[in-house]
């Protein structure tokens, strides 16, 4: 259903593309969304396949820093749970490609893109799981941080992204919930037991924080993206929302914040916190984090170990049409 | 080896029944190699949660869509018929279950 309705903008004088251009924002403007098959700047189709892509590659790539802890859970009961997590981490991916390929790219190139090292994908997944806790502190943190970024992208202009994140939001809460369950447990437990929920959030509390962009005085495409609505909020502000948000949360659980200049603000009613390392974040970025090659080289190897299965069904229909073609 | 081997899979539009009573309705689409795995590949992407109690998979290229260029044709001719509405007619003060 999702064919092009591709810009020839090549073949657009420029006033015409100037009036398609205007009579687009005015759309825009007025909270209308934009579907496939509508007229759109090439930029904004651009744009939308970066982030979109990017997006769903982050939810695939970020299978596998839990999906180490799937043959380890410490109970069947949680073992059941983290499957339920992370398969639905593969459906946010499958759900993200398919907002994308609206837009004229095929879920193969975006596929290749990343099995190639060529995509970008969100820069927290190139960390370490060591130990259980890590998966309590990915649910509290990561799901909720991703939350928070989400949560506005539910009103994004283009309709089948939009669409996409208001199902993918449904399931989130279950991933932060399930996670802080995680955290409680551990530090209800034995001294060891809280000592690991600590040492979780010590090495998670920062790169949770990177994970919604550059600070806004460096953000080479929010003001673009805020005037096509694509974005809502800038990446500073959700920062500080998931800041005010998550430090009572840690409070409850008798666990401090990495961060010594982290204070309440009574007179901003927000909490101040230290500088965020982001040359760290940058060199992660680039591919210099402690798991980048590991993540790769995961993702390569699963879909290859898989290829004899999408090449059974393949074969499997291909045998099949032609059977009803000679009946018939 | 083959990366090649899901290229061609087709893409198919999915319509869940929420319950008995209700329309299906359209909640995104998957890429299959085949009918029967379309319906598989749905199943586990969009009911996880009770979400349905029937599956409609239907290959994407059999829909045949309006072309968003001509929707003034098709669609404005309605703007001028407000009559057909309820609303257009005054109802006498006084007068009730109209
Ligand atoms: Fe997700
Ligand atoms: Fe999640």
């Amino acid at each position: 259903m999702y064919s092009q309705g591709l810009d020839n903008l090549g073949d657009l004088p420029p006033e015409q593309e100037a009036e398609l251009v205007a009579t687009f924002q005015a759309r825009i403007d007025a909270e209308e969304k934009i579907e496939p098959k509508d007229w759109m700047p090439a930029r904004y189709r651009h744009t939308l396949v970066r982030q979109i892509s990017q997006h769903a590659h982050s939810e695939v790539v970020g299978m596998l820093p839990e999906g180490n802890w799937l043959t380890r859970a410490p109970s069947l009961h949680r073992k059941a749970i983290l499957l339920a997590k992370v398969q639905d981490e593969a459906g946010h991916g499958a759900y993200l490609y398919s907002a994308a390929e609206t837009l004229g790219v095929s879920r193969q190139e975006m596929v290749d893109d990343l099995i190639a090292g060529k995509a970008r994908y969100s820069s927290i997944f190139n960390y370490p799981t060591p130990t259980w806790a890590d998966v309590g502190a990915i649910g509290w943190l990561v799901d909720g941080a991703a939350i928070i970024n989400q949560v506005p992208l539910c009103r994004c202009s283009y309709g089948p992204y939009a669409r996409a994140m208001v199902r993918i939001c449904r399931e989130e809460s279950f991933h932060q919930r399930q996670g802080y369950d995680i955290m409680q447990s551990l530090c209800s437990g034995t001294d060891a037991q809280r000592e690991m929920a600590q040492d979780a959030l010590n090495r998670w509390w920062w790169p949770s924080l990177m994970m919604f962009g550059p600070p806004d005085s460096d953000s080479v495409h929010s003001d673009q993206s805020m005037a096509w609505k694509i974005k809502r909020f800038s990446n500073d502000d959700l920062r500080q929302k998931f800041i005010d948000i998550t430090i009572p949360q840690a409070e409850h659980l008798g666990l401090n914040v990495p961060d010594p200049d982290l204070r309440w603000d009574e007179e901003s009613q927000h909490y101040e916190f230290g500088p965020i390392d982001w040359e760290e974040f940058s060199a992660v970025l680039a591919g210099d984090g402690p798991c980048n090659e590991e993540r790769a080289d995961a993702f390569a190897h699963k879909y290859e170990d898989g290829a004899w299965v999408r090449e059974a069904a393949a074969a499997y229909a291909q045998k099949h049409t032609t059977q009803s073609k000679g009946k018939s | 080896m083959s990366n090649a081997s899901n290229q061609g899979w087709p893409l198919y539009e999915v319509f869940v029944r929420a319950k008995a009573g209700l329309d299906h309705r359209h909640v995104g689409s998957v890429h299959a190699p085949d009918d029967e795995l379309a319906l598989q590949h749905a199943r586990e992407l969009y009911t996880r949660r009770m979400e349905g109690v029937s599956l409609w998979v239907v290959r994407s290229s059999a829909i045949v869509a309006s072309d968003p260029a001509s929707s003034d044709a098709l669609f404005a001719p309605a703007q001028d018929k407000i009559y057909r509405h309820p609303t257009f007619y005054t109802v006498p003060e006084g007068v009730d279950n109209l």
